[in-house]
């Protein structure tokens, strides 16, 4: 389902066939754990069975000794680098140096000819720790003598893109405020109250594929193969923490099995490179799932929150505080604790908002970016007060949204900050309710539910591409964009074909190498299509404007008057293949024609990202649930999910991508958990992990594609492929407490729908 | 020890141990690296190939059971005549995204289409129930699988 506008285009807005389907479809795509590079090691970690220790000893020697192992890493192999990492606060050692922070942290490593052999050389090695008090949950982190996980001034990391980061405040590592107005005035005598706390838990993105990682140390270069989303950020801390200029670490990304935001930032890679240099050959690291659990997951949550509103449901204010579990480490904790914050308020009118995010460290494993990060923590939350309030003040929740919702250009940050609201969300939402039976009688036992909400997208607006024709006028387009899934290669080769005036089957997008592939800032925040896509629009469009310069030379005419068409240049009656424009402009049968293109926060040739966010990615979504009192199971009936894209440059992809987070956002709600105890991930497995499965999908299920053209990409388009995963989860608890189920406490599981059911008048 | 079997439609022998798993053979010494490793605990179905017809994890299989036996992987799957309808029907309807779970999708589809398993929605639903995907969220599956087993929606 999709609503159009028709703009005239050939390649863009054409659901062409994925360009890479056919070799993935084959088998023949090469993912990093079935690559080999000559003379290769297979690595093997050994990981803290404790999950908050001072490491007493480390007795490598049986190890060393066994036949077929050629290197053992433990912390002091480090001592002559600065063995610390992390892009937002360098917290995080290669490898456990001295103590250990969480279960499952890596403690040595071993290179050995075969995994088995590096497998057993893991029993030989002796570890004797101590145990140091236990910080496992966020309220043990808080309390006021509770052990303090990092101690000593914080040491910001290359990119935390965040300004100043601040002090640590016991094991709250970071703590971002967002305020204005003035609560307590605005909210003195509201008719309307609601008030409760919350609970998210942690969760495991499980991308099918697990990090894997070559890495080849030498004297004077670095060379990978990596599942990263962000090459160049990998590619800038590997050679900050090995010492070495940027250039000389070589990153090759191929395909990805799945990201979802478990493969951003830097991961296993320092920890694999450290093992080459030690064994002094390149050496492959293939986690197991239970090990990639430990690598990242999103963060688990506490939160407070009262929204309050007058007597005709007009929002006043709201506040909350709360806590997000970064585990021992930061990873990308500050930034999503700050975009948590950016969606606490909700796109919505408000006196006054004070909202108070903490990021805890914790002795669990660390966590970091997964698709919707914090929109998804925070929406449900928001979104069930904001029903809760329609509910007591008697009105139709559809209507609660019409009378408070931002509308286009209204600024979106309470303090007025920022870029203003750039959809239409009181359309958006209005589409999603008619699509799940909004008007329609409700049956006993059922509910319906929508959401609204917006997630800051786009990170960093730096991307930066190139487009090279050859001289049989085939394309290649050079491009930072890790392809795990999402269909960049595809999109990009349709942005690319539009601009030059021919088929997209004649273009080629290759993956990441970053010795040859310009910068592009990161594979995230929804902001490959609208950043990365623009810079190879403006790449593509100055190849064409090489095109027109030869052709005009050739006709004696001007370039303005050629026309790009069909891999052709025309002008009147005359045209010639690419091909020959190409041979004309060089005198000879080869050469090619290669351009760049940039995109930057100021100025350059794009025009202005500076107001960050680069969008805001539109969270809608609605469902109709089905309550089994009996059992506490939950029946999602129907689905609608809004992908609010601006313009689609493949529509089918966009909703294809919408459809993929919805059942992201269905497992969060309904059964996802990593369940700790004392410190120690007890379902770290896909037995007891449990995964949405096929027979979970909804019997009806709507995607909705929206085409404003008000994003800031090519065409007009904004990023998408996030915005369910948050607005689902909000949708069905809201579904559910219209069935007569408030719920407070994720995933809906039966058995906490039952016990909640007893509980109830 | 020494197995001797089918593989892809041509005979094959290697020398194996007892322990090894039909996963690490094909991937590691016949160098097909079409089904992958992921859960290592028969739920997710990215290792999926077909032995004498029948879908097996690959990854909880030993090498040596495959003895006389005939194994199907993807790489040999897309030799087949057969194998265009499968890989058209996920094209049209945009079923790959990341890739990683694709083969193991077709191999049990084959395998489900060769049983006479793939005529309902309900056959579709219970027989891919072992494989997951986690980026397209399934509907496009159900539709290539619908259109491969002539399944109306």
């Amino acid at each position: 389902m999709s609503v159009v506008t028709d703009t005239g285009t050939r390649e863009v807005g054409r659901s062409r066939t994925r360009l890479d389907a056919r070799e993935k479809l084959c088998g023949e795509a090469v993912f990093t754990g079935d690559m080999e590079v000559p003379g290769m090691l297979y690595g093997r970690v050994l990981r803290a069975d404790v999950p908050h220790a001072e490491i007493v000893s480390i007795d490598t020697s049986a190890a060393e000794r066994m036949q077929g192992v050629v290197a053992v890493l433990v912390g002091r192999d480090l001592l002559d680098i600065d063995p610390y990492y992390g892009h937002a606060i360098k917290d995080r050692p290669i490898v456990a140096i001295e103590r250990v922070r969480f279960h499952g942290e890596p403690v040595a490593a071993v290179a050995a000819e075969d995994e088995a052999t590096a497998e057993a050389a893991l029993q030989a090695i002796e570890v004797v720790y101590e145990e140091l008090p236990l910080v496992d949950t966020i309220e043990r982190a808080l309390e006021p003598d509770a052990a303090l996980l990092h101690e000593g001034p914080i040491r910001p990391g290359l990119f935390h893109g965040l300004g100043n980061l601040g002090e640590r405040d016991g094991n709250v590592g970071y703590r971002y405020r967002a305020a204005a107005g003035d609560v307590e005035a605005a909210s003195a005598g509201a008719p309307h109250v609601v008030e409760g706390e919350y609970v998210f838990p942690a969760v495991y993105q499980y991308a099918m594929e697990t990090h894997s990682v070559i890495a080849d140390w030498r004297p004077r270069e670095i060379t990978l193969w990596a599942s990263c989303q962000h090459p160049f950020l990998v590619q800038a801390e590997i050679a900050d923490v090995f010492g070495l200029p940027i250039g000389a670490v070589r990153i090759h990304v191929p395909y990805l099995g799945g990201g979802f935001g478990s493969k951003s930032y830097t991961k296993m890679e320092p920890l694999t490179v450290a093992l080459s240099r030690k064994a002094r050959h390149p050496v492959k690291i293939v986690n197991r799932v239970d090990e990639s659990m430990v690598t990242s997951r999103r963060h688990g949550m506490r939160c407070w929150m009262r929204t309050t509103a007058d007597a005709d449901g007009r929002l006043l204010t709201r506040e909350s505080r709360f806590w997000l579990d970064t585990g021992a480490y930061m990873d990308n904790g500050p930034r999503v604790t700050a975009t948590a914050a950016d969606s606490a308020p909700g796109p919505y009118h408000w006196e006054a908002v004070d909202i108070e995010a903490n990021c805890v460290y914790c002795n669990t494993a660390p966590s970091g970016s997964y698709r919707a990060f914090g929109a998804t923590h925070l929406q449900w939350v928001a979104e069930s007060q904001l029903d809760e309030l329609a509910r007591k003040a008697s009105i139709d929740p559809l209507e609660m949204r019409r009378r408070n919702l931002l509308r286009p250009g209204e600024p979106v940050r309470p303090d007025g900050s920022g870029k203003p609201l750039d959809a239409d969300l009181i359309g958006d939402v209005e589409n999603a309710a008619a699509a799940v039976g909004w008007e329609e009688p409700r049956r006993p036992l059922t509910g319906r539910g929508v959401s609204v909400g917006l997630l800051a997208a786009g990170a960093h607006p730096v991307s930066r591409a190139s487009v090279r024709m050859r001289a049989d006028g085939s394309v290649e387009v050079s491009v930072g964009t890790t392809e795990m899934g999402q269909g960049p290669r595809t999109v990009m080769a349709q942005i690319a074909a539009e601009e030059l005036g021919m088929s997209s089957d004649n273009v080629r997008v290759l993956g990441a190498d970053t010795r040859f592939t310009p910068y592009d800032r990161s594979t995230g925040a929804s902001r490959s299509t609208t950043l990365a896509g623009k810079a190879v629009q403006n790449a593509a469009a100055a190849v064409a404007g090489r095109l027109r310069e030869t052709a005009a030379e050739v006709w004696g005419t001007d370039p303005e008057l050629i026309d790009l068409r069909d891999g052709r240049a025309a002008h009147a009656e005359l045209e010639m293949e690419f091909s020959e424009v190409i041979a004309k402009r060089f005198g000879f049968t080869g050469g090619e024609i290669i351009e760049g293109g940039e995109v930057r926060p100021m100025g350059g040739d794009t025009g202005s990202y500076a107001e960050g966010p680069v969008f805001w990615e539109v969270c809608v979504a609605a469902a109709e649930v089905e309550v089994d009192p009996e059992l506490g199971v939950i029946n999602v009936l129907r689905t609608a999910t809004i992908a609010d894209v601006g313009k689609a440059i493949n529509p089918q992809l966009v909703e294809r991508q919408d459809e993929g987070a919805l059942m992201q956002g269905y497992g969060n709600a309904m059964f996802e958990e990593m369940v700790y105890s004392d410190g120690v991930l007890m379902n770290d497995n896909l037995l007891e992990y449990r995964v949405p499965r096929v027979q979970d999908l909804p019997r009806e299920m709507t995607s909705i594609v929206v085409e404003n053209a008000d994003g800031p990409g090519p065409h007009g388009a904004k990023g998408c492929g996030e915005g369910a995963l948050a607005a689902v989860p909000a949708a069905i608890v809201n579904a559910l407490a219209d069935a007569g189920i408030p719920m407070t406490e994720l995933p809906l599981t039966p058995e906490r729908v039952w016990r909640r059911l007893q509980e109830l008048p | 020890m020494r197995i001797e079997f089918r593989l892809n439609g041509a005979p094959a022998a290697i020398d194996v141990e007892p322990s090894t798993l039909l996963l690490d053979m094909l991937r590691d010494d016949f160098r097909l690296t079409g089904a992958k490793r992921s859960c290592d605990v028969q739920v997710c179905g990215s290792c999926t190939v077909l032995v004498d017809g029948q879908p097996v994890s690959a990854c909880t299989y030993l090498a040596c059971e495959a003895g006389g036996r005939e194994v199907l992987t993807i790489e040999g799957f897309a030799e087949l005549p057969e194998f265009e309808r499968y890989a058209s029907a996920f094209e049209r309807h945009a079923a790959v995204q990341c890739g990683f779970c694709t083969p193991g999708f077709l191999l049990t589809l084959k395998s489900l289409s060769d049983a006479g398993e793939l005529s309902s929605e309900e056959q579709i639903r219970h027989g891919l129930d072992g494989n997951l995907c986690r980026c397209t969220g399934y509907r496009a599956i159900l539709e290539a699988a619908r259109d491969i087993g002539e399944v109306a929606a």
